[in-house]
C-alpha cells in the first residue's frame, strides 16, 4: 500500500515537471508582454503535430526532430509578435485576448481539418519503455525523470538568461516600463518579438516532452492552457522558481485525485488551484 | 438632413423588426419559428457578454458554466422535483445567480486575461462536476421527460410558439435590462469606464461596485437561457449544455464582429452569423476558421466592428443610449452630431 501512494505521489512530482515545462513559456510572456496568450497550450499542440510529420513522414529520431523545430519555433514567435499581436499589444487588453482567442480556435479547427479528431501520439521508442527501479517495488519510467530534470534546467537556464545576460535585462526594462526603456534607446518592439521568440522555444520543449509523454488531438490545446495557467497563477505571477512549485502542487493534487478515482484526477486539480486561489492569491512564491 | 433621414428610417425598421419578431408565430412556419427561438437565445447570451466585455471590461470566457448550470437546474427543479416548468426557468436562473456568487469572489481575485482563463478554469469543474451528478444521467446526459415538454403545449405549433415566446420575452428584458442599465448612474460609469478606466476612477466612479454588479446581473439571465435552450435542444449532457464553442466561442465571435461595446454590435452580430449560417455550416472545419480570422481582421480594421462602420454612415446610435449636453448647455446653436459622437474611445 506505502508502495502504491510513494509511486503514485512520485508520478505526481514528475508530472508537475512536465506541467512546468507548459507553464514556463506562458509565465515568460505574461510576465514581459503582460497579457496571456489564450491560444498558448494550441500552440504546444500544434508544434507536436509538425513533430508527429517529421518523426513519421522523415522518419526522424524525436529528439533531432525537436532540435530541428526550435529555432523555427523562435522564428514563428518572433514573427508572431510584430507582425500580429504587437499591432493590439499595450493598446487593450481585451484586443489582445480576442485575437490570442481566435488564433486558438483557428490553430484548433484547422489541425482538426488536417489530421481529423483521432489522437495522436510520437514513439519514443526505448526511451519511454525503460524504467528505473529504486526498491521498496517504487519504479518510475527513465523519460518521466527525464523531463523532470529538463523542466529544472529550463527554468535555471531562463532565469540565468533573464537576470544575467543583456538580453534578459533588456527584456526585464521592457517589461517594467515600456515608455521608459523606449526613452533610454531600447526598441520595446524587437525586445517583445524576441522574447516571444524564446517562449515558442519552450513551446517547442514543451511539446518535444509531451508528444512523447501521453496522447494529443486538435482539442487538446485548452487543457494545456488551464494547466499551464493554473501553474503560473499558484507559482506566483512572473515568478520562474514558482511555476517549478506550482507544477509539482499541480500533478501532486491530480495524482492523489486519480489514486482515489480516476475521474477526479482533472477535477482535483482545478479544485486545489482554486483553494489556492481563495487563500493564497498572490501564489506560492510571488516575485514582489 | 439626408443622415438625419436614414437614421429615422433604420430607427423605424429597428421598431418594425421588434413588432414583428413579437407576433413571429403568427407570422412565419414552424421552421422559422424554432431558428428565430434558437436566434433569441444567442442574442441574450451576446447581449450579456457584450455587456461585460464591451463595457464591464470583464472578459469571460466562461460564459459557458452558467448556461450549462442554467439547464442542469432547470432539469432539476421541472424533472426531479416535478416542479412547474414555467416556474422552473426563473428558478434556474436563480442558480445561476447563487453559483455566480462565489465565482466571482474567487476570479476577481484575478484580473483582465487571468480573469478570462479564471472563469473558464470554474466553467471546465463545473462541467466535470455536472457529469458526477447520477440523477442527472451521469458523464452522458439524459433526455428532458415528455411531460415537460408537453406542459408547454400539447399541440407542436403551440408548443414551439409558447417557447419561443419565452425566448423572445427573455431577450427582451435582456435588452430592456441592459438599456437601462447603461442610461443609468452606473452605466455612464461603465460607459467612462470603457473609455478610460484610471480617469473614471479618478473622478469618483465606483469601478469595483460595477463590475460586482455586472457580472453577477448576466449569471441570471444566462442561467434562464441555459433552461430555454434545455426545452429547444430537449437533452442534457456535460458536454453539450455546457458547450464552450456553443455559448461562448460562436457569441464572442458574433459580438466582436459585430461590435464590441455598443448596444447595436451584439443584435447586428447575431443577426449576421444566422443569415451566414445555412452557408458556413457546410464547411465543417472551416466554419470557425473562416469566424476566427474574420474576428480577427475586424479588431484589426475596425475595433468597433459591422456597427462601427455602419454607424459612421449614420452619424448616430440606433438606440440613442448616450445622454446629451442641452442646446443651451452646449453653447453651439446647432449641436454638432457627429462630432459628439466620435469622443467614444
Amino acid at each position: 500500500m506505502t508502495a502504491v501512494w510513494a509511486n503514485q505521489l512520485l508520478q505526481g512530482v514528475m508530472l508537475g515537471g512536465l506541467y512546468t515545462l507548459f507553464a514556463i513559456g506562458l509565465s515568460l510572456s505574461a510576465g514581459v508582454m503582460r497579457f496571456v496568450n489564450i491560444a498558448h497550450g494550441d500552440f504546444i499542440v500544434l508544434t507536436c503535430y509538425a513533430l508527429l510529420l517529421l518523426t513519421t513522414l522523415l522518419g526522424l529520431n524525436p529528439v533531432v526532430a525537436t532540435l530541428i523545430v526550435l529555432p523555427v519555433a523562435f522564428l514563428f514567435g518572433f514573427g508572431l509578435q510584430r507582425f500580429l499581436l504587437q499591432r493590439v499589444v499595450g493598446e487593450n487588453v481585451l484586443l489582445v485576448i480576442l485575437v490570442t482567442f481566435a488564433l486558438s480556435i483557428i490553430i484548433e479547427n484547422g489541425l482538426l481539418g488536417g489530421f481529423g479528431a483521432d489522437p495522436q501520439k510520437v514513439s519514443g521508442g526505448w526511451m519511454e519503455t525503460e524504467t528505473v527501479a529504486l526498491g521498496d517495488g517504487i519504479n518510475v519510467g527513465l523519460f518521466q525523470i527525464v523531463t523532470f530534470v529538463a523542466a529544472v534546467a529550463l527554468v535555471a537556464v531562463l532565469d540565468l538568461l533573464l537576470y544575467r545576460t543583456n538580453i534578459g535585462a533588456k527584456i526585464r526594462a521592457v517589461s517594467d516600463d515600456v515608455a521608459a526603456a523606449n526613452l533610454i534607446g531600447l526598441s520595446s518592439v524587437r525586445i517583445y518579438a524576441i522574447a516571444m521568440g524564446i517562449t515558442f522555444v519552450t513551446i517547442g520543449i514543451a511539446a518535444g516532452f509531451v508528444s512523447i509523454w501521453t496522447n494529443f488531438d486538435p482539442a487538446s490545446g485548452p487543457t494545456r492552457l488551464l494547466v499551464a495557467f493554473e501553474v503560473i497563477v499558484m507559482g506566483g505571477l512572473g515568478s520562474l522558481w514558482g511555476s517549478l512549485a506550482g507544477g509539482i502542487v499541480l500533478g501532486l493534487a491530480q495524482a492523489v485525485g486519480g489514486q482515489f478515482d480516476i475521474a477526479w484526477q482533472i477535477m482535483a486539480g482545478h479544485i486545489v488551484f482554486l483553494i489556492v486561489l481563495a487563500i493564497r492569491p498572490q501564489g506560492l512564491f510571488p516575485k514582489y | 438632413m439626408a443622415p438625419r433621414l436614414i437614421l429615422y428610417i433604420a430607427r423605424a425598421l429597428f421598431a418594425a423588426g421588434i413588432v414583428a419578431m413579437a407576433a413571429a408565430p403568427f407570422l412565419f412556419g414552424a421552421n422559422h419559428v424554432v431558428l428565430l427561438t434558437e436566434f433569441m437565445s444567442m442574442l441574450v447570451l451576446a447581449i450579456m457578454w457584450n455587456l461585460l466585455a464591451g463595457y464591464a471590461d470583464i472578459v469571460t470566457v466562461g460564459q459557458h458554466a452558467y448556461v450549462g448550470v442554467g439547464a442542469y437546474a432547470f432539469f432539476g427543479f421541472a424533472a426531479l422535483l416535478d416542479w412547474n416548468p414555467y416556474l422552473s426557468i426563473p428558478l434556474a436562473g436563480l442558480v445561476a445567480f447563487v453559483i455566480a456568487v462565489p465565482t466571482m469572489a474567487l476570479v476577481f481575485r484575478l484580473r483582465t486575461a487571468y480573469l478570462a482563463i479564471g472563469t473558464w478554469v470554474v466553467a471546465e469543474l463545473l462541467m466535470l462536476a455536472a457529469g458526477k451528478l447520477n440523477a442527472w444521467g451521469g458523464g452522458s446526459g439524459t433526455s428532458v421527460p415528455i411531460s415537460i415538454i408537453l406542459s408547454f403545449g400539447r399541440a407542436r405549433a403551440e408548443r414551439l410558439a409558447n417557447i419561443y415566446w419565452l425566448a423572445f420575452g427573455l431577450a427582451a428584458v435582456a435588452m430592456l435590462a441592459t438599456y437601462f442599465l447603461l442610461r443609468s448612474r452606473i452605466g455612464i460609469g461603465l460607459t467612462a469606464m470603457r473609455d478610460n478606466e484610471e480617469g473614471a476612477a479618478a473622478i469618483g466612479v465606483n469601478i469595483t461596485y460595477a463590475r460586482i454588479l455586472c457580472f453577477l446581473g448576466t449569471a441570471p439571465f444566462l442561467g434562464m437561457a441555459g433552461a430555454i435552450i434545455t426545452l429547444q435542444k430537449l437533452r442534457i449532457a456535460p458536454p453539450a449544455s455546457f458547450s464552450i464553442i456553443d455559448w461562448t466561442v460562436f457569441i464572442i465571435f458574433n459580438v466582436v464582429i459585430g461590435g464590441i461595446g455598443s448596444f447595436e454590435g451584439p443584435i447586428i452580430g447575431t443577426i449576421v452569423y444566422f443569415l451566414l449560417r445555412q452557408y458556413l455550416a457546410g464547411l465543417g472545419a472551416w466554419h470557425l476558421i473562416l469566424l476566427g480570422s474574420f474576428s480577427i481582421i475586424v479588431i484589426l480594421i475596425e475595433k468597433r466592428g459591422l456597427w462601427g462602420l455602419i454607424r459612421r454612415g449614420l452619424g448616430d446610435d440606433l438606440i440613442p443610449i448616450a445622454h446629451r449636453p442641452s442646446a443651451a448647455f452646449d453653447g453651439a446653436a446647432k449641436p454638432n452630431i457627429s462630432a459628439a459622437s466620435d469622443n467614444r474611445r
